[in-house]
């Protein structure tokens, strides 16, 4: 895996990522009002989501649930636990302190693999509520500064959040991203939340330090705001050379918290550590202990999904792909991955199922409309050589748009046939014949000289050679 | 005075209505309510709308609840949806909850007749109800004195005969002190019997609920309708309420009185001689005296001092001027928080959660805050080892009679020391009740506090009982 | 607990707890506050080492509700009690210094 954060001069970067993830429950976390995205202002509201004088928190138990699948998921221990409160002054913020969890979270000690077999330790992922959503006007930029007033929406104080914190394990803005993709992926797959990054149903929370190789880690900086996937890498990598220019030209970097703005690609301070609050955690009186019977960690788990990756690298296994590529991602992403199998099943060809189904079903959905036998029978029309692989991407898109069909007229009706070795062996001869000069070019290595070759091939066989065919018989011919 | 249990037979039974009753209360909070100040507010009209529709239901001969026309009023800590609800603070006047208290559902479905809010120390915290932003409370029994605090209102109210019963709310003595000072019975339950929902918070892990009455059956039959789990309430225990009434003429034969022998210093020669008098009561009545040691309880006030306003602190973090309540407009936010509730908090409130913001914040956690919450699990081993040979405990409710208007709001430690017998109770979430027995020689009445055991609300009530029938 | 409090601590936790208090009063409150602290210091005199914290006085443990949904507040009457509202919406001044 190629290192997209390349910093100068021995330095190293070190990221740990905090997401917050909205459950995917009917109600809040500590009350019965609707968790609904995108309804009217103030409409999903109750004595505890707008910190009435008098209300109290009741916990809900399938938020309970969907934070242990995502524990179990990311392979964390499920343990007793409790609920503390965060105090702090803030309009979103309706009690004047969040509920959370502290020293005793529900999930702990866990990990997330990547691509190349890199493990990220996962420190904790534990439970608590959403704030408000307050909306500025005044200000030119739309951000709070030099603003003329505020209007605060309380639908989503409340809402059930899981916090998830990684280790520092993170090593390149490319980690980072994969991190992210997975950890969606993988919340997609237990149906714990639809991991909406652009309706804030996902947030990512970014921690950057950098340091040289031996050294303790350095200072690391809180970056909020980073609304996408592309945008995490960004900001990593921007923030990253950012910190390793200030220390290069004899500054320090102080502990804070920073703002991407995407827009222009840079991160800015929004706080430092001197501003911060004391939040005073203290245990939530108004809760009692959460203490999960075994019986039912035991079914959460029992009931889990396969998850993407357990699932990747059995489509990897069945196809001959790499566990780690594209195609095995992509199909196990759409859902499509027992499709494939099915596809197999039917004699289909394993490694042209997969990547028929990576390149043309991305529309198709979990469940695609061509029946599996009709790709099974394309596949292997292709592995017989009986069609070229061009004229195999045109009768499968045919199959899509007709929504399966008899491929072997198909290709009949289209008069496609492939031209079979021994034809293809006598084309290469006379091409060779035809022009020695590329041919003693490519014998002597220019690589650059079999394209010429292959495409006189092509021309004259007017689409009915194949080029990988061709291509494999010149490559053996210069062996001899 | 009529008896809550009496209203309600006269009543179903058809010798009075609930409308002579209401205008009987109303016409005696008319003569003297000027005098007393012990609502916030009076709700007549809404209380005769209630009464005349008990009077139609029993004329039609439907079923009519355990309080059907019982004039009650209720601590203006207590949501009622629609009535201005202000806990006695500028922050909140004007304020009318969307919603009701969980125990106010029960009173309404149960008949009662919801009279008016009736005034507390601001926020609940105090012990004299000085602390209210609007007035004071005077005591019935002689207006030159405090009715107690911080429930003085409901307190009052009972005692003044302007209702058969009332609410009030108790976290380091808030119920019982009052009951003590005005010459009623007043109840804190065990910590879970009933519910927060709707109490206007001012410590979690102390609050409760509970009665003022005229008289201990009075108090059973109230406690017994107000009592049961709530699921609106996490901390709610989930239980069916006990049956009280029934064991009131049990008797105490063969039971051990509890007599704490390192009881704090301070109190009065008169409440001790009270003291001594109701254990007498309690051998005459067959029970046995059985001493015993908490030796943590002088700790309890520091435990407490500690506590509550933490809690507080943040329980009252939410009166920003945001959403409800009184705001003072300021140029940006922090001003507007600060402005806020700079006028809108007076001293005592702002002076606890100063305390209590002291007691969490970081580097002073451990050594306030946490500390006393040891000291907590302390006073909670002291009485559970003390109710291994006893059943139920006495002692004074309060070091003194009613104390004179201003003759403690200088120093703010010596109305805190008001609470030292009560405290206790709240620390470890037992059940624990004042019973007038007595006056002293300035003809102001003490109150004798019976302390039970977790769920031991039975056992006090038949120790109550005969206190009371002693006294 | 051995020092008592001082008067920059007592400013720095007003402003923790939004109190704004004026010079007089963060010097009556020092002194009421100190007193209060130099009382509550008989604890120092108790070992605590081995005694567990009691937050519950009643011990319970996983209560929880099932995920019905219930009727919401009606706004109007929610907003009717507001200090300031507009579009359907609690209304407050600008927060300068803070983020978004």
């Amino acid at each position: 895996m190629s290192d997209s954060t390349t910093l100068p001069n021995g330095w190293q970067l070190v990221v740990g990522l905090e997401v917050h993830v909205e459950l995917a429950t009917k109600t809040k976390m500590f009350s019965a009002s609707t968790n609904r995205f995108g309804d009217e202002p103030n409409t999903n509201i109750d004595p505890v989501t707008l910190g009435l004088p008098g209300a109290l928190p009741v916990l809900n138990k399938h938020a309970v649930e969907l934070a242990m699948r995502i524990g179990l998921a990311l392979n964390c221990k499920v343990q007793p636990c409790t609920f503390h409160r965060k105090n702090y002054f803030y309009p979103d913020l309706p009690k004047a302190y969040q509920i959370t969890q502290y020293d005793h979270p529900l999930n702990v000690d866990g990990f997330l693999m990547l691509p190349g077999d890199v493990r990220i330790g996962i420190e904790r992922a534990h439970l608590e509520e959403d704030t408000g959503k307050s909306t500025h006007f005044g200000g030119s930029s739309g951000r709070i500064h030099g603003s003329d007033y505020s209007l605060l929406d309380y639908n989503r104080a409340g809402v059930p959040l899981v916090e998830i914190v990684s280790r520092p394990d993170i090593r390149t803005s490319e980690q980072a991203r994969q991190y992210v993709a997975e950890l969606r992926a993988i919340l997609l797959a237990v149906g714990a939340s639809d991991a909406k990054m652009e309706e804030g149903s996902m947030r990512c929370d970014v921690n950057v330090s950098v340091h040289k190789a031996g050294t303790p880690f350095g200072t690391r900086c809180e970056i909020k705001n980073v609304n996408s996937i592309r945008s995490v890498g960004r900001a990593i990598d921007y923030e990253a050379r950012r910190q390793v220019d200030l220390i290069e030209s004899g500054g320090t970097v102080r502990q804070e918290t920073r703002h991407w703005d995407d827009a222009t690609g840079r991160t800015e301070t929004l706080r430092t550590k001197e501003d911060a609050d004391d939040y005073r955690y203290f245990l939530e009186p108004d809760l009692v202990p959460l203490v999960p019977e075994q019986s039912w960690i035991d079914q959460v788990r029992a009931e889990l999904p396969v998850l993407p990756a357990r699932r990747r690298n059995a489509l990897a296994e069945l196809c001959g792909v790499d566990k780690d590529g594209e195609s095995a991602f992509v199909v196990v992403e759409r859902g499509q991955d027992e499709y494939v199998v099915e596809v197999i099943n039917c004699g289909g060809d394993p490694r042209r199922s997969v990547i028929y189904v990576q390149q043309a079903f991305a529309e198709q959905g979990p469940k695609p409309k061509v029946p599996a036998r009709d790709l099974a029978a394309l596949t292997i029309l292709e592995r017989d050589a009986k069609v070229t692989s061009t004229q195999a991407k045109t009768l499968l898109t045919d199959l899509i748009e007709a929504g399966g069909g008899d491929v072997v007229a198909m290709a009949a009706k289209r008069g496609f046939e492939a031209l079979d070795t021994g034809a293809l062996e006598a084309m290469v001869d006379a091409a060779i014949a035809a022009e020695p000069g590329a041919w003693q070019k490519y014998c002597a290595g220019e690589e650059k000289a079999l394209g010429a070759l292959v495409g006189a091939i092509m021309k004259s066989s007017k689409g009915k050679a194949d080029g990988k065919a061709v291509t494999a018989i010149l490559q053996s011919k210069r062996k001899k | 005075m009529h008896k809550l249990v009496e209203i309600v037979a006269g009543i179903t039974s058809g010798s009075t209505t609930a409308t002579a009753v209401v205008e009987e209360h109303l016409a005696r909070i008319k003569a003297r309510e000027g005098e007393i100040h012990a609502f916030n507010l009076v709700t007549a009209e809404q209380a005769r709308k209630d009464a005349a529709k008990i009077d139609e239901d029993v004329k039609a001969g439907k079923v009519v609840g355990a309080l059907a026309g019982v004039p009650i009023a209720l601590k203006d800590n207590m949501c009622t949806r629609g009535v201005e609800t202000t806990c006695s603070s500028k922050i909140l006047q004007g304020w009318k909850p969307p919603y009701d208290a969980t125990v106010v559902t029960k009173l309404r479905n149960a008949g009662a007749v919801i009279v008016g809010k009736t005034n507390l120390d601001e926020f609940a915290m105090g012990s004299s109800t000085e602390n209210s932003a609007f007035g004071p409370t005077k005591n019935p029994l002689d207006i030159s004195r405090v009715p107690g605090g911080s429930s003085g209102g409901s307190a009052a109210a009972v005692s003044a005969g302007f209702v058969a019963a009332s609410l009030g709310s108790d976290t380091g003595g808030s119920i019982r002190q009052p009951a003590a000072l005005c010459g009623v019975v007043g109840v804190k339950p065990t910590y879970g019997t009933v519910s927060r929902y709707g109490l206007v918070a001012f410590a979690s892990s102390l609050d409760q609920v509970g009665p003022f009455t005229s008289d201990v059956r009075d108090a059973a039959t109230l406690l017994e309708v107000i009592s049961g789990h709530d699921p609106m309430d996490s901390t709610s225990i989930p239980q069916p309420a006990a049956s009280l009434v029934s064991v009131l003429d049990q008797g105490v034969k063969g039971m051990r009185i509890g007599r704490v022998t390192d009881l704090p210093e301070g109190c009065e020669p008169d409440v001790l001689e009270r003291l001594e008098a109701a254990f007498d009561a309690m051998r005459n009545a067959g029970a046995t005296i059985v001493d015993v040691k908490l030796p943590s309880l002088q700790y309890c006030l520091t435990a407490y001092y500690l506590i509550a306003p933490a809690e507080a602190s943040s329980n009252l973090a939410r009166y920003d001027g945001v959403r409800y309540g009184n705001r003072v407009d300021s140029a940006d936010l922090n001003a507007m928080y600060a402005a806020t509730r700079e006028s809108g908090f007076g001293e005592e409130v702002k002076r606890r959660i100063m305390l209590g913001t002291y007691a969490l914040s970081a580097g002073y956690f451990d050594a306030y805050y946490g500390k006393a919450l040891k000291v907590r699990r302390l006073i909670s081993d002291d009485f559970a080892r003390a109710y291994q040979d006893v059943d139920v405990i006495l002692t004074p409710t309060s070091p003194s009679t009613a104390f004179k208007f201003g003759s403690k709001t200088d120093n703010p430690l010596a109305m805190y020391l008001c609470d030292v017998f009560t405290i206790p109770t709240n620390l470890a979430g037992h059940p624990a009740m004042s019973v007038p027995f007595g006056v002293g020689s300035d003809s102001m009445p003490i109150g004798i506090q019976v302390l039970a055991t977790t769920m031991g609300e039975q056992t006090m009530f038949k120790v109550a009982a005969e206190l009371e029938r002693a006294s | 607990m051995s020092e008592s409090i001082s008067k920059e601590t007592v400013v720095k936790v007003s402003r923790l707890a939004r109190l704004s208090l004026t010079p007089e009063q963060a010097e009556k409150m020092t002194s009421q506050l100190a007193g209060m602290l130099e009382h509550f210091r008989d604890i120092d005199a108790l070992d605590l080492s081995d005694v567990e914290p009691m937050t519950q006085p009643y011990p319970l443990k996983n209560v929880m509700r099932e995920d019905v949904e219930a009727e919401s507040l009606d706004r109007q009457e929610v907003l009717d009690q507001a200090p300031a509202a507009e579009s359907g919406r609690f209304r407050v001044p600008p927060t300068i210094g803070f983020d978004v």
